[in-house]
C-alpha cells in the first residue's frame, strides 16, 4: 500500500518537473511582468519630465500654446490611466494604454520640433540637460518594448503549444497582448528624437 | 582575419564581433601603441574597481541606428559583472559620425544620461571634429573612470568563503547520498537504512560547515528520497542543478552586467 503511493508520488513529481510544462508558465509569467513594469517603470519616467520640460519651453515660447497644452493633456490622460498588473491580461484595457503613450509620443515629439525655431531655448541648458535625459528615456523606452515583446513572445508561444496548452487551459495562462506592428510603426518614427546636435 | 560572431536575427545586419581585448577596432584608426595604453588603463581599472569599461570603433551601424546596434552589442558582451551591473560601451561608428556611451544599469547613477551627453558634447566632440579620435576617446575614458570610481561597487574578485565552498559541494553531497542510501538499503531494508542514511548526510551537512539547521533539512531530505529510492528510479534526474562556476583569472570577457539602454548618444 504504502509503495503504490510512494510510487504514485514519484510519477507526480517527474511529471510536475518535466511533463505538462507548468512550471515553464511560472516562470515566464513572472519574466513577463518583470518586463512589463520594466516598460512602464521608463513611461512613467518619461511623464515625469514632462511638466519641467514644458515649464521651461514656455520661458522662451509662451504663445506655441497649442502643442504646450496638447503635451500637458497627454500627459494627464496618460496618469488617468489605472496600471494594473491586470492590463497586461485585457487587450483592451492594453490597446488604450497603448493609444495613450503613443499620443504622449506624438505630442513630445512635435513640442521638440518647435524648440528648434528658438535659437535662445536650444541655447537654455537647461532644456539642454532635459533634452538629453528625454532622449535616453526615450531609447530606454524602446529597449524595455522590445524585451517586453520577446519575453511575451516566449510566454505565448507556449502558452498556445501542445501539450502545454491543456496545463495553460486548466490554469487559467491566456495568451498575453503586446505590442501591435502598427503601433510599432508609429513609434518608430515620431521617436526618433533628433534634437539637432548638428552644427 | 577578424572572427565575428554569428549574428542569426537578420543577415543584413552588421555583426557583432567577438568580445577579446577591452579595446576593439575594426576601422584602424587607433595605431597598435594607442590601443594598447587604452586597453592598459581599462584592464588595471578593472582589476582595482572590478568595473568593465570596453571601446568598440565600427565602420558604420547602418541599417540600423546607433542606439540598436550599441544594445545589441551589450546584450551580447555583457559587460560589467552580473550583480552590479557595472558595464560601460564607448561605441563610434567612426563613417556615421556618430558615437554613443551605453551605460549599464548599475552605473546609470553614476553616470547619468545627461553627464554621457556632456562627455559626448565636451570631450570627445571637439577632438573628434578635429581628427583626433585617440585623444578624444582617451580623455572620455579618464572621465567615465572618474565617475565610475566615485561609485560604492563591491571589491573585485571575491574571495571563496565557506558558504561558498558548501554550495559546490552541494552535489556532491547528494550524489554520495543516494549512492549510500542505496548501498544502506540493500543491507539495512527500506526505513533503517533511509534513516542511517539521512542521520549521515546530516552529519555530514553540518561537519561540512552547512548550519545545524541545513543539515538537519538534508537529513530528512535523505531519508525520504533513500525510502523513495525503493518505489521509483526515476527521480535522479530532479536535482543536481549544478552551480555556474564563477570567473577564474585573466580577462574572459563580459561577466554577465545587463543594460536597460541608459547614455547618450551625440555626433561629430
Amino acid at each position: 500500500m504504502q509503495k503504490i503511493f510512494l510510487k504514485l508520488l514519484a510519477v507526480l513529481l517527474v511529471l510536475n518537473l518535466t511533463g505538462c510544462g507548468y512550471n515553464t508558465f511560472q516562470s515566464l509569467d513572472e519574466e513577463a511582468k518583470a518586463s512589463w513594469s520594466e516598460v512602464l517603470n521608463q513611461y512613467q519616467r518619461r511623464a515625469d519630465l514632462v511638466p519641467n520640460l514644458v515649464n521651461v519651453v514656455k520661458g522662451y515660447a509662451a504663445h506655441e500654446q497649442e502643442v504646450l497644452t496638447e503635451v500637458s493633456n497627454a500627459r494627464s490622460k496618460v496618469g488617468s490611466i489605472q496600471v494594473t498588473p491586470e492590463l497586461l491580461n485585457d487587450p483592451e484595457a492594453f490597446a488604450k494604454f497603448q493609444a495613450a503613450q503613443g499620443q504622449m509620443t506624438s505630442a513630445l515629439s512635435r513640442l521638440m520640433a518647435i524648440a528648434e525655431n528658438y535659437p535662445n531655448l536650444k541655447a537654455d541648458q537647461g532644456f539642454r540637460d532635459l533634452q538629453a535625459q528625454l532622449e535616453g528615456t526615450e531609447n530606454r523606452i524602446t529597449v524595455a518594448r522590445n524585451r517586453y515583446i520577446e519575453t511575451i513572445k516566449n510566454y505565448n508561444v507556449a502558452v498556445r503549444s501542445f501539450p502545454q496548452n491543456l496545463t495553460a487551459m486548466m490554469f487559467g495562462y491566456k495568451a498575453k497582448p503586446s505590442f501591435t506592428v502598427e503601433n510599432e510603426k508609429e513609434i518608430s518614427v515620431a521617436p526618433t528624437v533628433d534634437f539637432g546636435d548638428k552644427k | 582575419m577578424l572572427l565575428f560572431a554569428s549574428c542569426n536575427l537578420r543577415a543584413e545586419l552588421v555583426s557583432i564581433p567577438v568580445l577579446k581585448t577591452h579595446v576593439t577596432d575594426l576601422t584602424q584608426t587607433l595605431t597598435a601603441e594607442q590601443q594598447s595604453l587604452l586597453e592598459a588603463k581599462l584592464a588595471s581599472f578593472e582589476q582595482q574597481k572590478g568595473s568593465q569599461i570596453a571601446v568598440l570603433i565600427v565602420p558604420t551601424t547602418q541599417p540600423e541606428v546607433i542606439e540598436q546596434y550599441s544594445i545589441r552589442v551589450t546584450d551580447v558582451w555583457k559587460l560589467g559583472r552580473e550583480k552590479p551591473d557595472d558595464g560601460l560601451l564607448l561605441l563610434v561608428a567612426k563613417d556615421d559620425r556618430k558615437m554613443r556611451i551605453e551605460v549599464g544599469r548599475g552605473l546609470e547613477g553614476a553616470i547619468p544620461d545627461l553627464i554621457a551627453k556632456r562627455i559626448i558634447n565636451e570631450i570627445m566632440q571637439p577632438h573628434f571634429k578635429q581628427g583626433d579620435f585617440y585623444g578624444g576617446i582617451d580623455n572620455a575614458i579618464d572621465r567615465l573612470i572618474g565617475l565610475v570610481s566615485g561609485e560604492q561597487l563591491p571589491a573585485p574578485d571575491l574571495p571563496d568563503t565557506g558558504t561558498k565552498s558548501f554550495e559546490n559541494l552541494l552535489p556532491l553531497l547528494l550524489f554520495g547520498g543516494l549512492v549510500l542510501g542505496g548501498i544502506l538499503r540493500t543491507i539495512f531494508g527500506n526505513f533503517m537504512g533511509g534513516a542511517l542514511n539521512g542521520g549521515a548526510i546530516g552529519v555530514l551537512a553540518w561537519l561540512l560547515g552547512g548550519g545545524v539547521l541545513a543539515a538537519i533539512l538534508f537529513g530528512i531530505v535523505a531519508f525520504f528520497l533513500t525510502l523513495m529510492g525503493s518505489a521509483s528510479s526515476g527521480y535522479g534526474g530532479g536535482y543536481g542543478g549544478g552551480h555556474s562556476g564563477g570567473r577564474s583569472g585573466g580577462w574572459s570577457g563580459g561577466g554577465g552586467g545587463s543594460f536597460g539602454g541608459g547614455g547618450a548618444s551625440g555626433d561629430w
